[in-house]
């Protein structure tokens, strides 16, 4: 048991999440494309690559270290058992979101975000709940383009955070933040598509190296 | 070395918050039908009855005698009944034994109504592209309205009760919004099964309200009864076809009746009304009340007799008029502090 959960630790890319995606996938999908100038935040300023007619250009290769920590990292907790929670306030992919989330038999949350769900949560569920062991945020900000409520309640309650911060989002409480566009649909598309093969990934390796145990 | 034998409560147990209502497993439920059962068997033995055929009502009358008690509130009286009576229909606990939620809207805190909102754009989607389908196939697209007139949709204490949740205003409004925007769009077969779960038929409220056809007398006169009420007054009618306009209250004629001319009026307005002064006899039994109240009463009973001879549109006139409409004022009680119903006692200010 000790050395099933020991055993993907040791390697730095035990589930091969490199190959799923590739530069030209991202620039095919629009993920470089980030808003104006103008909306611009300050600590997004390291992962922009530069800026073309006031539009500002997110860096591709750090985009790319960056998911591939991400996605790493959401296969070692699919493998682990844990409770996934997809986070996006973007009305126009709710639905493909909460679609994702169950494919991958993960929990997805794409509306109001009610103030005590997380920190209150006895209250609000009862009292043995399992809260989220992560939380991917496809859209950081929410109607109001105000960081969501979401990320500084994971961090109060020591939940790591993977999300896509677009240019006008702040990165920082976020543990695995992927700098990348969360307003086109091709994007959004792109990513529900690495996530779910990511987790379903992970969970077949879990459900092969338990069979094969059990069989030695 | 000395041990601390008695703790109170309330060092043994933290600053815990108020959970929300208890929630019961599906195992805890049917253990306690299984002894409810048990139960049920051992009462019937202990009465001397046969344990087969032993119903709820006996298992009450069984509990009464066995277990009597004075109190007022039927409810806090002992009971002995089916679990599922006494647990309230409740979402049982949602995760399984590892702690997964078994919704995968779990975490949103309202499972149904989200998971029905989901579901329902997923078919407002379906649609979209079917239609997508059938303009790129150079089809048109089928327009066969549904008729709207007799259905409503759900009200929010039903949808309330379907879902097992408390909903808000907004969230209902927002649902139906959804629900009449699959509607607008030419919809197929199966959407409109989905959609006639939420709708609910509305009677016609005008087809309850039965017209008697006309009675022949032994004489070939066609006759129509009536009854009406006001206040406290009671009073049945029977109109006679063919007649010279003469009625008879209580077997005295109407001036000896009712001197007043005012109460003479009230029974003449029906026949005004629908220009059949002349033409009608009328013989009245009047009860109760006082002076107006028998004549306003012995009005609707003819009012209500006369439907019989006259046109369907001359009804709803006569309806809209205020003839048929029986009058709701009775005599407020007295309150006591106070004089009379409203009037209060003299003021004084020393």
């Amino acid at each position: 048991d000790d050395k099933l959960l020991a055993e993907p630790l040791s390697h730095p890319d035990f589930f091969n999440v490199k190959e799923l995606f590739s530069l030209k996938d991202l620039f095919d999908a629009r993920v470089h494309l980030g808003h104006k100038k103008g909306c611009r935040h300050r600590f997004m300023e390291p992962y922009i690559f530069g800026c073309r007619l006031d539009q500002d250009i997110i860096d591709l290769d750090q985009t790319m270290q960056h998911l591939q920590l991400a996605l790493n990292f959401t296969a070692h907790i699919a493998y682990r058992k844990g409770i996934i929670l997809f986070v996006s306030r973007k009305r126009q992919f709710c639905h493909l979101v909460e679609g994702t989330a169950r494919d991958c038999g993960e929990y997805a949350h794409t509306r109001y975000w009610q103030g005590g769900l997380l920190t209150n949560s006895h209250v609000q569920f009862g009292s043995s709940v399992r809260l989220p062991d992560l939380i991917i945020f496809l859209s950081s900000l929410n109607n109001v383009f105000e960081p969501h409520v979401a990320i500084r309640d994971a961090a109060k309650m020591n939940i790591p955070t993977v999300g896509v911060v677009d240019t006008n989002c702040n990165p920082c409480l976020i543990t695995y933040p992927i700098p990348g566009n969360d307003d086109s649909p091709t994007a959004m598309e792109l990513y529900c598509k690495l996530f779910r093969m990511t987790i379903i990934r992970a969970k077949d390796k879990r459900r092969q190296t338990e069979v094969f145990n059990e069989l030695q | 070395t000395l041990k601390l034998i008695c703790t109170t409560t309330a060092v043994q147990r933290k600053n815990v918050g108020a959970s929300g209502p208890e929630k019961y497993t599906e195992a805890f439920i049917k253990k306690q039908i299984e002894e409810f059962n048990l139960g049920k068997r051992h009462l019937a033995n202990m009465m001397g009855e046969d344990p087969e055929t032993f119903t709820q009502e006996d298992i009450d009358r069984a509990i009464a005698y066995l277990f009597p008690s004075g109190l007022f509130d039927k409810q806090a009286r002992p009971m002995m009944k089916h679990p599922t009576e006494i647990f309230p229909e409740q979402r049982k606990i949602q995760w399984g034994e590892d702690g997964r939620p078994f919704h995968f809207l779990f975490y949103t805190g309202k499972q149904s109504y989200y998971s029905l909102m989901h579901e329902t754009y997923e078919k407002l989607l379906n649609v979209q592209k079917y239609q997508d389908q059938l303009i790129a196939q150079d089809l048109p697209p089928k327009k066969e309205k549904k008729n709207l007139a007799g259905t409503r949709w759900l009200t929010k204490i039903e949808l309330e009760e379907m879902l097992l949740e408390k909903l808000s205003d907004d969230d209902y409004l927002r649902f139906i919004q959804l629900l009449q925007k699959l509607m607008a769009l030419p919809c197929g077969d199966t959407e409109e099964k989905y959609i006639e779960k939420f709708s609910r038929e509305v009677p016609v409220q005008l087809q309850k309200v039965v017209i008697e056809p006309l009675k022949y007398d032994e004489r070939g006169v066609a006759f129509s009864t009536g009854e009406g009420t006001r206040k406290t007054a009671r009073a049945t009618t029977v109109v006679y076809d063919n007649g010279t306009g003469k009625i008879t209250v209580n077997g005295v004629s109407l001036l000896s009746y009712f001197p007043v001319l005012q109460d003479r009026e009230q029974l003449l307005f029906p026949f005004q009304f629908l220009d059949k002064v002349g033409k009608h006899d009328m013989v009245c039994t009047v009860s109760g009340g006082g002076r107006s109240a028998q004549a306003g009463a012995i009005r609707l009973a003819s009012a209500k007799a006369l439907r019989s001879f006259v046109t369907e549109k001359e009804v709803e006139f006569m309806r809209q008029a205020g003839l048929l409409t029986p009058d709701p004022r009775v005599k407020e009680r007295k309150k006591p502090g106070q004089e009379g119903a409203r009037r209060k006692f003299t003021w004084k200010k020393r």
